[in-house]
């Protein structure tokens, strides 16, 4: 949890907005920072956490937050962290020659089929949020995606992505009062590649979105001490329409990253 | 002292003379090869050139990806390919190969000769047969104590070191190379199989499903807990190239536009669960579609690329004359850790000499130099002349007039600048 980003974004692990979707998407650059920020403060708030890790190992996550400050293994336990390992088992889902029950994996034998099994494993375990342990009731639930894009690699359209998170978003965030936060990687843009392209996978999550932070390299050239910079676009809530944006240098340290205003690093002054 | 009688017979430890052991602290189990990083406590293993090792941030952390895109000739790409395997071989590994090109085994009789520092060990250790040695060593008169102490051992297959160098003009002693052990997959020798509803085409299906085995005959997975297992090494040479049935470097919207992303990503679950360092080589000057160009690096740990000089304008460019090509840095892996390595510099350029491959920061100072930098600062030499230890030699770099060199002439060209800010732990 970078508390920076707490006070830009004007919420803490106590007091935070319901029903958000918020995407987080980069350009050339690695936002994946913001996931583990994202993980640590809803660890923190007592949330039911859903976690679809995709590109990652649970040991990096787990690594990563202990640095943060919170246990994950512990989490895990308890059953306020629910972690599906996708990269791990997908050699294993690709290289079987019969097709077994694995329905969140689904994706990987059959791209072209959509991503149901994916959605009804995350939808069973937001639902199971009310009748945990005895004792243990979790706050909201929240889904948490690290990167989408990763599925455009293997195969899966942009259409069935898009449905994906819609399907998502009215269960989690709309019926549950849950919060959704997703990451998306998108590549440079091209005037050729709109067709099945992440930029075209952004902008529809982008118009689905609450909060969309979006990361990029500094547009000046590369920089050992301020490593991009983020602009923050608040998009509608509710009934109001913020549009509002925001730009934020930013630098990733060892335990957490500092943020600051373009032009106010603290390598310049 | 009284005749050495006892222990001769069967020592219950081989190679303790006493019975006193040291007390390891660590449990973990120390595979040859390999250190920890300085930065987040990865264990890395070198990828046989230590200038890499350097960019790269110490070496490639075991269970990583390392992908080189090729250059034009495939020459350098190819070099690279083999400094990785005959590390792999220095330091007791193994290998698997997979090529579709040329047949592992014409790779693997070209790989680098090792330098070695001692040549007495060397001479020791050239096998069983002694014919040069009069007396039988079987019983020790003298060094009794000695006696059971490992007889032949090969200087490099005990060697701890971390990176080695090699001598391009000399490839490696067969008995060298035959005492690593070596699986390799030729694409055209392979029968195809069909696969069925599987995404994955034939071929990167067949290598997935061949490199599997391989992870599990040999328990690297932990199915079978060895102690002191090796890390095995894959070098998968020129993926998605034509030979490999993949027509991403054909078409700029290939029918088989997911093969080769899905069969990096499984490679990638592959090497996280299990102790193995791979090293792809993908001729991306090939792949004219850029976004999957874009996915490919995404889907790799770290992701390096080769522009060589050869053939191109820059060949006689008077800035590059001293190297043979240019270095990118494309992605640094965040292992473990929220920050990835920061590199110094982005302008990497890389010569290859006879006994090393030097990469330098190509950026040069300017013939009068009038930068100062003041002579206390700790510059690190990317490429250590003689000893490969990781301690920066400190290089001064004067501004005019002030070097204590009285021959120093006006207008001297000044040697290419080094990397110079030190190493601190990110």
């Amino acid at each position: 949890m970078f508390p920076e980003l707490n006070s830009i974004l004007n919420s803490t692990p106590d007091s935070f907005k319901s029903s958000d979707f918020i995407l987080v998407s980069d350009r050339r650059a690695d936002a994946s920072f913001l996931i583990h920020h994202y993980l640590s403060f809803y660890l923190r708030a007592g949330c039911k956490v859903c976690f679809l890790g995709l590109v990652q190992s649970f040991s990096h996550y787990s690594a990563v937050g202990q640095r943060l400050g919170v246990s994950l293994a512990q989490a895990r336990e308890k059953g306020q962290l629910v972690f599906l390992e996708g990269l791990k088992e997908s050699f294993g889902v690709l290289l079987q020659d019969t097709s077994q029950e694995t329905q969140p994996l689904s994706y990987l034998r059959s791209p072209g089929a959509g991503l149901e099994g994916l959605f009804r494993f995350v939808e069973s375990c937001v639902r199971q949020s009310g009748d945990g342990n005895a004792g243990e009731s979790w706050g909201p639930p929240v889904l948490l995606i690290d990167d989408l894009s990763v599925l455009l690699s293997l195969g899966v359209s942009v259409g069935a992505i898009l449905d994906f998170t819609l399907y998502c978003q009215a269960t989690v965030c709309s019926e549950l009062q849950g919060n959704m936060v997703i990451l998306v990687r998108c590549e440079e843009e091209d005037a050729d590649d709109d067709e099945e392209g992440s930029n075209l996978l952004q902008r529809g999550l982008v118009h689905q979105c609450n909060l969309a932070l979006h990361v990029e390299g500094l547009p000046t050239g590369y920089c050992r001490d301020i490593h991009g910079q983020m602009e923050v676009w608040w998009r509608q809530r509710g009934e109001t329409i913020y549009n509002q944006r925001k730009i934020f240098h930013f630098k990733v340290h060892d335990k957490g990253a500092s943020f600051f205003a373009r032009g106010t690093s603290s390598a310049v002054l | 002292m009284a005749a050495p009688v006892r222990g001769m017979a069967g020592s219950p430890s081989i190679g303790n003379t006493t019975s006193f052991q040291k007390k390891t602290r660590s449990k973990l189990v120390s595979i040859p090869g390999t250190r920890p990083s300085v930065q987040n406590g990865q264990l890395l293993v070198s990828s046989g050139v230590s200038s890499l090792d350097y960019v790269i941030g110490g070496g490639l952390a075991v269970g990583t990806l390392l992908l080189v895109e090729e250059d034009c000739y495939d020459s350098y790409s190819r070099m690279l390919l083999k400094y990785f395997l005959a590390e792999g071989v220095v330091c007791g590994h193994e290998l698997f190969l997979a090529s579709a090109r040329d047949h592992p085994d014409e790779i693997m009789q070209e790989l680098p000769s090792p330098i070695v520092d001692d040549v007495a060990g060397m001479k020791i250790s050239e096998g069983q047969s002694q014919p040069s040695d009069p007396e039988n060593p079987d019983t020790m008169k003298i060094a009794w104590r000695y006696q059971n102490q490992p007889r032949v051992q090969t200087a490099l297959a005990s060697s701890v070191r971390f990176g080695h160098y090699y001598d391009v003009s000399k490839t490696m002693e067969p008995e060298l190379r035959q005492a690593a052990k070596c699986h390799s997959f030729y694409q055209l020798q392979e029968t195809p199989v069909t696969t069925g509803s599987s995404p994955l085409p034939s071929p990167y299906h067949a290598l997935l499903k061949s490199i599997q085995t391989v992870i599990r005959k040999e328990g690297f997975d932990g199915s079978t807990p060895q102690v002191g297992s090796e890390c095995p090494r894959l070098g998968l040479h020129s993926l998605g190239s034509v030979l490999w049935g993949d027509d991403v470097c054909c078409k700029v919207n290939p029918a088989h536009c997911h093969a080769l992303t899905t069969f990096l990503y499984a490679l990638r679950g592959l090497l996280r669960t299990s102790l193995s360092v791979a090293m792809v080589t993908v001729p991306s000057h090939l792949i004219q579609n850029r976004a999957i160009m874009g996915r490919i690096i995404r889907l790799s740990d770290t992701a390096i690329a080769l522009e060589s000089f050869r053939g191109s304008e820059k060949e006689t460019n008077p800035l590059y004359k001293d190297y043979h090509g240019l270095l990118h840095v494309c992605q640094l892996p965040r292992l473990n850790c929220l920050s990835s390595e920061v590199p110094d510099t982005k302008d990497l350029a890389f010569k290859l000499k006879r006994k090393q491959f030097t990469i330098e920061s190509s950026l040069r100072a300017p013939a009068p130099a009038f930068i100062f930098r003041p002579a206390s600062q700790p510059a690190s030499a990317l490429s250590p002349q003689n000893t490969p230890s990781t301690h920066p030699t400190a290089l001064r770099v004067y501004s005019y007039g002030t070097s204590p060199n009285p021959n120093e002439q006006r207008g001297v060209k000044t040697p290419p600048r080094l990397l110079t800010s030190a190493v601190s732990g990110l």
